[in-house]
């Protein structure tokens, strides 16, 4: 047998596919075969824990174990680093739990976590040099690490609880749709709930829009005095927060 | 390659473990190098590059791989090349190492250390895709003896002797995992000893001290565990025998208190001394 014969057997005898590898083997290595085929499950596994911890405790270990081999069982590891292995995951928990949509929030807010935990730098803004800018045309850029998730349920609650250890709510639906926002301060990951409004007003700094113009569009939708109000506390708290890597 | 040799170096060392980061930023720990996952590292940002970028500062680093997949017959993936590449720049490290094994081929990546038959095909797809990433990375590779739980019927010749040729073929230098050696002879019926006496002495670089856990039928290398009495009498034989070297205690899970790794350390430290002193 070639060695990318062999290997392309190894690799279909790990994932439960029809393989010749057991010919390929000396006589006595049915055991051996096990501990490589128990390993592949069980690396994943500690991987997907490992990535997704909050929703672990949430589900507890036998829910959590049936859904990591659920996902396992069809999506074959292909990315240079196991890291990445928690890609689409959260899309695996809302398949399997339609009726319980913090389950697939909280192992949303799980992910976006930890990519915000390694992803890439960027000193935030000097509030300081707020002086400098010029309103009218300066746009708002956010730290790469930003990310926005839509939320129905107070899966925030659930996650920060558990991250505490302190008693952890029961699931809840939020009096209305909204977004979290998730995104990493110098080296630490944070994530907020915030309303419609502001998500509306994140997605408009992104699109590259002024901050006037960015104002303009706000009183669009919800007056003048109340979209000027808005946008200062907006603003505001993305500087506090660090959210803000540069205006300009 | 502009640096086709890797000096020797004389030390002791511990992996970077994230228990112990905090140690290792702030205190004098009584190492003489240490080793890092590289994979760990190879991210875009944040605390983990922040500590490491610390660390180096301090000491020098080995860079140890997991996903190279030196032994994959359509090649070594461009992509892990290209962030490994960065990382070194970034590090400097005493060496650049990984497994002699394989983990992926065509597009699925088991992420394990899969076992080579020690076949004459696949010693030039290895010594080929040595050649390859020594170009890319700009120095030698050094590779380590995995720990593995089976045979193929198809086998040509000895761990060593596959070892032994693959170094003299491409300059690559060995990461000798004495656990690794324990467990792979005790699982497939070769002689440590023999494996010991086999090996190109003068090509390793690094020594491994682990421990391991007994499965059903085989030993398992879990590198959970202290290092054992048979892991410590093979390092003790080996020692002798090699150049200044980089030798560390690894332990990948159950990772216990700084001070009892510095403990088997010193063990370690101990040995070397006397079987040297022995030796001269």
């Amino acid at each position: 047998m070639s060695l990318l014969s062999l290997q392309r057997e190894f690799l279909d005898f790990l994932l439960d596919q029809p393989s010749d590898i057991p010919v390929a083997v000396n006589g006595d290595s049915g055991p051996g075969l096990a501990v490589y085929h128990n390993a592949f499950r069980a690396q994943l596994v500690a991987c997907l824990k490992d990535s997704y911890e909050r929703l672990w405790a949430w589900l507890g270990d036998d829910a959590f174990d049936a859904a990591a081999r659920h996902h396992i069982a069809r999506h074959a590891p292909e990315s240079w680093t196991l890291g990445e292995y928690g890609v689409g995951f959260a899309e695996t928990i809302e398949v399997l739990y339609p009726e319980d949509p913090e389950v697939a929030e909280i192992a949303a807010l799980d992910w976006a976590l930890r990519r915000a935990f390694d992803g890439p730098d960027a000193p935030s803004f000097d509030p300081q040099r707020l002086a400098e800018v010029d309103w009218d045309k300066a746009a708002i850029h956010f730290v790469p690490t930003l990310d926005l998730l839509p939320v129905t349920t107070n899966c925030g609650a659930i996650w920060s609880a558990i991250a505490a250890g302190d008693d952890v709510p029961s699931a809840q639906f939020l009096p209305e749709p909204a977004w979290v926002r998730v995104w990493r301060m110098e080296l630490q990951p944070h994530f907020a709930t915030i309303e419609g409004t502001e998500m509306d007003a994140i997605q408009l700094a992104a699109s590259g829009l002024s901050f006037a113009r960015l104002c303009d569009r706000l009183a669009e939708k919800i007056g003048v005095e109340a979209a000027v109000e808005a946008a200062g506390r907006y603003l505001a708290s993305w500087l506090q927060d660090g959210l803000i890597a540069d205006i300009q | 390659m502009p640096d086709d040799k890797i000096a020797p170096f004389h030390g002791f060392g511990l992996g970077l473990r994230i228990p112990h980061f905090q140690h290792f930023l702030t205190e004098d720990v009584p190492v003489d190098f240490v080793e890092i996952i590289s994979e760990n590292f190879m991210v875009a940002g944040g605390r983990p590059l922040h500590v490491l970028d610390q660390v180096r500062q301090r000491w020098p680093v080995a860079m140890h791989g997991v996903s190279m997949s030196i032994g994959s017959a359509d090649g070594v993936r461009a992509d892990y090349l290209k962030r490994l590449k960065a990382l070194a720049d970034r590090v400097q490290p005493l060496w650049v190492s990984d497994h002699l094994s394989w983990s992926r081929v065509e597009h699925v990546n088991s992420h394990d250390l899969l076992p080579l038959p020690f076949t004459d095909e696949a010693l030039d797809a290895v010594c080929a895709n040595i050649l390859h990433v020594q170009e890319v990375l700009e120095r030698p590779l050094v590779l380590e003896n995995p720990s593995t739980y089976l045979t193929f019927a198809d086998d040509q010749m000895t761990e060593w002797a596959f070892l032994t040729e693959m170094t003299r073929r491409t300059g690559c230098y060995l990461l000798l995992d004495v656990n690794n050696i324990y467990v792979s002879g005790t699982n497939n019926g070769f002689d440590p000893y023999e494996y010991l006496a086999g090996v190109p002495a003068d090509r390793v670089r690094q020594v491994h001290l682990a421990g391991h856990s007994q499965g059903r039928e085989r030993l398992i290398d879990t590198h959970d565990q202290p290092v054992p009495d048979p892991v410590w009498d093979l390092f003790s034989r080996i020692y002798p025998r090699l150049e200044s070297v980089a030798a560390m205690i690894e332990r990948d899970d159950n990772i216990p208190p700084l001070d009892d790794l510095l403990s088997e350390l010193d063990v370690a430290r101990r040995i070397a001394a006397d079987v040297t002193m022995v030796a001269a």
